[in-house]
């Protein structure tokens, strides 16, 4: 993990580099960018480590602007030659290219305001766990499957990830954040139950309460039944509905407005989605991460995105942002990229619904269905936000208000766009992990109309 | 560069190593990607380093660096160490791995042009001239281009006393159209949707023709927007043999692993149906469905000389004659079911991963049912379905669903319609067992999948896959309900 100091150094001696391949006829620009993760990953199964691996990366990419063409090389050699490789080779093949007048020069250094008000993010005992702390953390869980005669599999992860960006122009940030990662599954006669959690610090994940949460479950969702495919009310847990909606968070980026291809194309100003929805991106959020500067180095706004089901804003990168002649939102990608920018720290408003209230609303003759999680979940139809997927690790029935039994796993083909106009009641928004989309902080939901199209034979 | 691995080898010994590997990657890549008529990506990446895997304690450590000096190697060994140490306190019982001959060897994956060698300004135009092509007919909105290349030169010794070098070269080249209106976004790719990938120079992408699809794939996209829509019902389909590549891996691929049969992968990629005591008892296809896990295969995506835990390349039947017969397997796993030999199917993503099982080139031997034409002539009335736009299967590899980017419906042998938001699913074993003709050798194809994801932290693999179209009777179509709108 390279300190603010060392990323510095190394910014600063390619960019001089870079300078020396800058004249006045061929004035040329430079970016660097510097990832690097230590983040170690132990992972079980069948009560047992299964692998147990540390790795320790640095990449440094450089993006070179000359006579409007760019390309953008990375390497993972951080000596001085290879450095001066990778500058050589960068300036070489930027000559290849034909002249693009779209390509913008590179940005200032840019306003740091919204640094004070983000959380640190960075914890050092969790940065520098080592295998045996994280071998204790599993033996944990292992010990807790192991007395109710189960089966756990699982990860726990913890390291720190860094980021850093300079350019000619005088830009330079650095920002490093700690990081806990911990997903378990426990299992009995093929049946599971699984759960995830995400933070900077590792002590604020409990895992000794998440193993107790889903080996309860796991043991409540023995025996399933088969449920006929059909429309139903469905309680999404949290981590099925970050699942869901991540599949729509690309659909608020500018590019892919200029490009055509959103759902909510043409529909700023629209009511998209019901009076409950509210989504914003703010990297300052205190349950949010991530870096609070984008791919370029801008400083990430916050910004609404869906105000009580209104399409009030699109996420901007400089370059999408002078196509509609609209102000950048600091949520670039890196440069060059075809994809443009991205929502990155997604906020759903919730509600103050507890599960009980949400089990209470299904009465009479109504059918619930409730989602632990959802998996492989893809895009079927991009103009109407049409996604299928599976359930996965515990589904149960809901009926008169409570939980009555547990149910075999069902594909679903459904709108998002639908899916966000028929939400009944919601949660608190927490942060929330889940496998198919970065964690974001999002409710658990009530919806209705929920399609569930085919079964499955477990 | 066998010196890093001896300093590495050494170095685990002295720490406590029972045994231990490692793979020294020197990597080149060049990613080219254009948007309507400009060059939207240019990145060229090289990445160069060392992973050390080892057994201590009788559990698996493994540790990586991209730091080559003896100083840098010796601490990533004794890191690898203590991460299997510590794996050892919580195991059952102590690794051990399967048999596997010594080897001292040198492969070339085969090629014929250096892709490197071809100029930027070559490769730019054949992505621009193809888009100027598509943009030329009225309706696309969205040009795409695409063409990639990697070279890996790979080092790996073991303990055992294995060293082998492996050169490979991989290509892919992909275009792409997009058409929109009000109610619809459509896209038709070529020659498949993420790109064909192949295990070869320069000369795939002179072989694919890209300029000479790139009308057609235009004028068809901007013809699905008001395309029927595909109907609902169990109708008799044939395949395409891209589609049905995508088929093969996620219905036989990743079911056939056997880490995820034996419940390793249930936390993230999931398990199997295809459990051990299925081996030779379970009916998985109908007779005429041969499956092969076949890392031989010259230029397929998945082939290799030997894998990333030294064990050389090999060819196996998953499935014979229509029975579930074999896994791909790693030399500890295939130990724990009592197989004689690893699969060979263990491959990292990179240096710096651990390897896990990958499917290698897991393909369905031809058929004797002639072209695809003589295919639709032979079925009569269904529906041709062809490049894939969505996949989605369960956890435990039963039920799926997916979607492709175009199909037609034909009618006494002949092409009637063209359909949109086409889309079938099924439970995997029902939908091989209705296979009843599989094309001839003539339209048989090795597709490469370049975006395999699996593990955790998540690697990518290259993964192939042959196969020619084939019919499926009374397949279930149009559940999705994207089609319900026209």
């Amino acid at each position: 993990m390279l300190s603010e100091s060392q990323a510095k150094k190394i910014v600063d001696f390619v960019l001089e580099l870079c300078a020396k391949h800058s004249s006045k006829k061929h004035p040329a620009q430079a970016e660097v960018s510097i990832t690097g993760s230590n983040v170690a990953t132990s992972r079980f199964a069948n009560n047992e480590v299964t692998q147990n691996q540390a790795p320790d990366i640095t990449t440094v990419a450089l993006r070179v602007l000359q006579d409007q063409r760019q390309v953008r090389l990375e390497t993972l050699d951080l000596s001085d030659k290879g450095l001066t490789k990778l500058v050589d080779s960068a300036f070489e093949a930027v000559k290849l290219l034909d002249r693009d007048e779209q390509i913008l020069p590179l940005p200032s250094k840019s306003k740091k305001d919204k640094d004070d008000k983000l959380p640190v993010r960075y914890d050092k005992a969790t940065a520098s766990e080592t295998a045996a702390d994280r071998a204790q953390k599993i033996g944990e869980i292992i010990s807790l499957a192991k007395a109710s005669n189960l089966s756990a599999a699982g990860v726990y992860c913890t390291g720190a990830n860094f980021e850093a960006i300079g350019n000619s122009n005088g830009l330079f940030n650095y920002y490093r954040e700690s990081s806990c990662e911990c997903s378990l599954t426990i299992s009995k006669d093929g049946i599971t139950s699984w759960a995830k959690a995400h933070a900077p610090k590792a002590l604020d994940i409990k895992v000794k309460d998440m193993t107790e949460r889903v080996i309860a479950k796991t043991i409540k969702a023995q025996n399933p039944e088969s449920l006929p495919p059909g429309k139903y009310m469905a309680i999404l847990e949290r981590a099925a509905v970050l699942d869901l909606l991540c599949q729509l968070w690309w659909d608020f980026s500018a590019t892919s407005h200029i490009d055509k291809l959103s759902c909510l194309l043409d529909k700023v100003g629209q009511k998209v989605f019901g009076d409950n929805v509210t989504i914003y991106d703010d990297v300052c959020h205190p349950l949010q991460c991530g870096s609070p500067f984008d791919g370029e180095g801008q400083a990430r706004m916050s910004l609404p995105l869906v105000q009580r089901g209104v399409l009030t804003g699109l996420v901007h990168s400089r370059q999408s942002a002078a196509k509609m002649q609209a102000k950048s939102t600091g949520h670039a990608l890196p440069q060059p990229t075809g994809y443009g920018e991205m929502p990155a720290n997604i906020i759903v408003e919730g509600g103050t619904s507890t599960i009980q209230d949400m089990l209470s609303l299904v009465q009479g003759k109504d059918v619930a269905v409730l989602l632990t999680r959802v998996w492989y979940v893809r895009e079927v139809d991009p103009a109407t936000k049409l996604i299928t997927g599976m359930t996965r690790d515990g589904t149960f029935l809901v009926q008169n208000g409570a939980i009555v039994r547990p149910i075999k796993n069902l594909r679903f083909n459904i709108s998002l766009l639908d899916l966000l106009n028929n939400v009944i009641a919601m949660g608190p928004s927490l942060r929330t992990a889940g496998e198919e989309g970065q964690p974001a902080v999002v409710p658990m939901m009530l919806v209705r109309d929920f399609n569930f199209t085919e079964g499955t034979r477990f | 560069m066998f010196d890093y691995l001896d300093i590495a080898l050494d170095a685990a010994k002295h720490y406590g190593a029972t045994y231990a590997d490692a793979r020294l990657i020197d990597q080149s890549s060049e990613l080219i990607e254009t948007k309507n008529l400009t060059v939207s990506v240019f990145n060229r990446g090289n990445s160069l380093g060392i992973g050390i895997r080892v057994i201590a304690g009788g559990g698996w450590g493994f540790a990586a660096t991209q730091k080559l000096t003896k100083k840098a190697i010796i601490e990533c060994a004794k890191t690898a160490v203590e991460v299997a140490k510590a794996s050892g306190t919580l195991m059952q019982k102590p690794l051990q791995l399967a048999p596997e001959p010594i080897y001292n060897a040198t492969w070339v994956s085969p090629h014929k042009v250096d892709p490197f060698s071809i100029s930027v300004e070559t490769k730019c135009a054949l992505l621009i001239d193809c888009a100027k092509t598509m943009l030329a007919v009225k309706g696309v909105t969205l040009a795409q281009g695409m063409l990639h290349f990697i070279r890996d030169d790979k080092y790996f010794a073991s303990s055992e006393g294995t060293r082998v070098r492996q050169i490979a070269i991989r290509s892919g080249c992909l275009i792409a159209a997009s058409a929109s209106s009000e109610q619809e976004r459509q896209r038709r790719s070529y020659p498949c949707s993420f790109g064909q990938y192949e295990l070869a120079g320069y000369e795939m992408v002179q072989n694919w023709d890209l300029p000479g699809h790139a009308q057609q794939i235009a004028e068809e996209a901007v013809a699905l927007l008001t395309a029927a829509n595909c109907p609902q019902g169990e109708i008799d389909t044939i395949i395409g043999s891209s589609q049905l590549g995508l088929q093969i891996h996620e219905s036989m691929g990743h079911p056939s692993e056997l880490d995820r049969a034996l419940g390793q992968e249930i936390n993230f990629a999931g398990a199997s149906f295809l459990t051990p005591d299925l081996r030779g008892n379970l009916k998985y296809g109908s007779d005429i469905v041969n499956l092969v896990a076949d890392a031989t295969a010259p230029g397929a995506l998945g082939s290799f000389g030997f894998d990333d835990e030294g064990v050389a390349a090999q060819c196996t039947y998953l499935v014979k004659d229509g029975m579930f017969e074999g896994y791909l397997s790693s030399r500890d796993t295939a130990l724990s079911i009592g197989l004689p030999r690893s699969g060979g199917a263990m491959r990292a993503e990179s240096w710096r991963f651990v390897p896990i099982i990958r499917m290698t080139n897991i393909s369905l031997l031809a058929g004797n049912a002639g072209t695809l034409q003589e295919l639709i002539e032979d079925t009569g009335s269904g529906i041709y379905m062809e490049t894939n736009k969505s996949w989605s299967i369960d956890s435990m590899r039963f039920n799926f669903q997916f979607s492709t980017e175009i199909a037609w419906e034909f009618k006494k042998g002949k092409r009637t319609k063209m359909l949109k938001n086409p889309s079938y699913s099924g439970i995997t074993p029902v939908f091989w067992n209705t296979c009843d003709a599989i094309c001839s050798e003539s339209d048989y194809t090795y597709w490469g999948t370049p975006n395999c994801g699996k593990g955790q932290p998540m690697q990518v693999m290259w993964t192939g896959h042959g196969a020619s179209p084939a019919r499926f009777r009374k397949l279930t179509v149009g559940i999705s309900g994207s089609g319900a709108k026209a």
